[in-house]
């Protein structure tokens, strides 16, 4: 006798607990084809393309760990521009060591993510409102204690050295290449980090944070190992500025900028779906481009659709998408299929 | 005598912090919403009061009795609108919403009022004056003014939450809202007034910093937002007089640090702000640990 009772007349076989309500292996095989095309870019439009592509590169790796911030462990940190400058600093650091500042990049996340831990005993301590003003008091001491250092540029910054063996297009194809690296790891690692136990754990806390606490969900060590990861992810983007910029300038790395973009980012394209922080992204780009010549009005414009969408649609423009299409390209939850109910399932969650 | 100094004009500066932190602790006290666009608003607050004061050429003291009614109006107004329909759905909404209206208003001073920053007053003898106590000791005549204007706040809030009858609606809404709703009281017009409050103080910490100092559209963040959180922690969360001893205690760790390096002053608060983290996370002056 199994353990699990069957209800009479209705067979268990029926039942059919999947990953998405749709089949998305297809998902896979384009996501690769782009990639491949991603990758060949460099051969086939001008540089400045690439430009714009690597600036893309870095606000979608940065909005896809804000995303795991706010939208899976209900961390709002406004503090993430921390991890920016210690990755580029880091990155400079290492060049004027004499490694390449690309061999950089890696040990520049590795480096942030270690830096994430005495930075989250601090910061732990405080919840919520405060949490998110923690972390941004703790990015402007970071950035005060490294301007003190005049050996790496004091306030003022100083240019990245390293880079002056590569010709001007090799350069900005390699910092294409790195950037595209950096980005698709950054997803593919958030995608199996939610697919995995963190994400069980992570949706149980959103859901019921006493209930899942009371089942034995360790909810302090699922949030640190989000708030390790986001900065590793944050400081490759830091790291992958500093080569971009060919500069490191304490001021313009430190800024609360990169909090409010990659926020705003991920808030527009759909907090809490591996899908939105993408969407985010390309409308940032967009505006990003249209209004490069009015200064800050981007900003202001990307600020004022994010409030919009945070108090009226909530789950973002990949919400409006999903509502209509009850489409997953990138399913982390678990979907049961009912028997005569397999196109729309009334009971699921993602 | 030089360190004496640096005490002393700690203590004074730390009357402007506690006036920078009210508006952040009342908000948070009553609605428990942390507002992003605190320091922001304090500055379009000194923002309207030179704007004012450059049309219509009334006395710089004068323009508090306009900036101050006008930023309570805009509070009553915003709490009204965008962060009660932030707290209608999460408090993660209310920090989305309010760091996007901090982006949104610094930007735009940077937009519509440049980079430069202006002050309030300069050429009055209660900014520019000062007295000396012994030879080598100057005291402004402002700061001592300002931290009276600190004290009188804060003495005035703790009584009017404490003993008036809109205070105890005010702080029987913050502890049940359901409850208080079900006794009569529209919590949502009582967090509108309890807004206006915080607003108001905002509008002073706004004008007071611009005499103080000077107001850029970044000094709303860098300076203020930061600076009030870091006396609001120090002090512990939650508690009136604690904002003032933790304005102090920064005030006095900026002096001092100044002291040793004139680049120090702005670390040596927060390193101060980040001790107290680690060593007494409830804050200085409240015994009972916080969730």
């Amino acid at each position: 006798m199994s353990m699990v009772r069957e209800a009479p007349g209705r067979p268990a076989a029926e039942f059919r607990v999947t990953r998405s309500r749709r089949n998305v292996a297809w998902t896979g095989a384009v996501a690769l084809i782009v990639v491949v095309v991603l990758a060949y870019f460099p051969y086939i439009v001008y540089s400045g393309t690439t430009t714009i592509m690597v600036q893309a590169f870095i606000v979608l790796t940065l909005a896809c760990m804000w995303n795991l911030l706010a939208g899976y462990a209900g961390l709002v940190s406004v503090g993430q521009q921390a991890f920016v400058g210690l990755g580029a600093y880091l990155v400079l650091i290492l060049a004027i060591g004499g490694t390449s500042p690309f061999a950089a990049l890696p040990v520049a996340a590795i480096g942030c993510g270690v830096a994430a831990l005495p930075m989250w005993w601090l910061v732990s301590r405080l919840r919520s409102g405060y949490f998110a003003i923690a972390t941004w008091v703790l990015a402007a001491t970071i950035m005060l204690i490294i301007e003190k250092f005049s050996s790496i540029g004091g306030g003022t910054g100083m240019p990245l050295p390293g880079l002056s063996g590569f010709g001007p297009v090799l350069l900005s194809a390699y910092t294409y290449w790195a950037g595209l690296t950096v980005t698709v790891l950054a997803l593919v690692a958030v995608y199996l980090l939610l697919r995995g136990r963190l994400g069980l754990s992570l949706t149980a806390i959103r859901d019921d944070e006493v209930a899942a606490r009371s089942a034995g969900v360790r909810v302090g060590l699922a949030r640190l190992l989000v708030f390790v990861v986001a900065g590793a992810g944050c400081g490759a983007a830091g790291g992958l500025l500093a080569i971009s910029q060919l500069q490191v300038q304490p001021s313009a790395v430190f800024s609360v900028q990169w909090t409010a973009e990659m926020a705003f980012a991920t808030i527009i394209g759909g907090l809490g779906t591996i899908e939105g922080p993408i969407l985010g992204t390309a409308v940032y780009v967009v505006l990003q481009q249209t209004l490069s010549s009015y200064n800050a009005w981007y900003l202001i414009i990307l600020g004022l659709v994010a409030i919009i969408v945070a108090l009226f649609a909530r789950r973002g423009l990949w919400g409006l998408v999903d509502g209509r299409l009850h489409l997953r390209l990138f399913p982390v939850g678990y979907w049961l299929r009912t028997p005569g109910a397999t196109g729309r399932p009334g009971a699921g969650s993602d | 005598m030089a360190w004496v100094n640096a005490v002393i004009q700690g203590v004074l500066t730390g009357g402007l912090y506690a006036l920078f932190a009210c508006g952040l602790s009342l908000m948070f006290g009553v609605m428990k919403v942390v507002n992003l666009a605190h320091g922001d608003l304090a500055v379009v607050a000194g923002y309207v009061a030179i704007g004012i004061i450059t049309v219509t050429h009334i006395p710089v003291l004068w323009s508090f009795l306009i900036v101050v009614p006008v930023m309570a109006v805009l509070g009553y107004v915003l709490q009204r609108t965008f962060i009660q329909g932030a707290l209608d759905r999460s408090v993660l909404t209310t920090l989305m919403v309010t760091f996007g209206l901090s982006v949104v208003i610094e930007n735009g001073l940077l937009q519509f009022f440049t980079a430069n920053s202006r002050a309030i007053g300069t050429n009055l003898a209660l900014v520019s004056g000062s007295f000396n106590l012994g030879s080598q000791i100057q005291i402004a005549y402002l700061l001592v003014v300002i931290f009276a204007v600190a004290v009188v706040v804060l003495l005035g809030l703790q009584y009017y939450l404490s003993a008036s009858k809109y205070g105890r609606l005010i702080r029987a809404s913050a502890d049940d809202r359901e409850a208080a709703q079900l006794a009569g009281a529209d919590y949502r017009h009582v967090f509108g007034i309890a807004a206006a409050i915080a607003f108001g103080t905002v509008a002073l910490a706004g004008v007071a910093y611009g005499m103080y100092s000077q107001l850029a559209p970044t000094t709303g963040t860098d300076t203020i937002l930061l600076f009030a959180f870091a006396a609001v922690v120090i002090g512990g969360l939650g508690s009136l007089w604690g904002t003032l001893v933790g304005g102090v205690v920064l005030g006095v760790a900026q002096q001092i640090g100044a002291q040793i390096n004139i680049s120090d002053e702005v670390l040596a608060g927060y390193l101060v702000f980040l001790a107290v983290l680690v060593l007494r996370p409830q804050g200085l002056t409240t015994r009972r640990t916080h969730s």
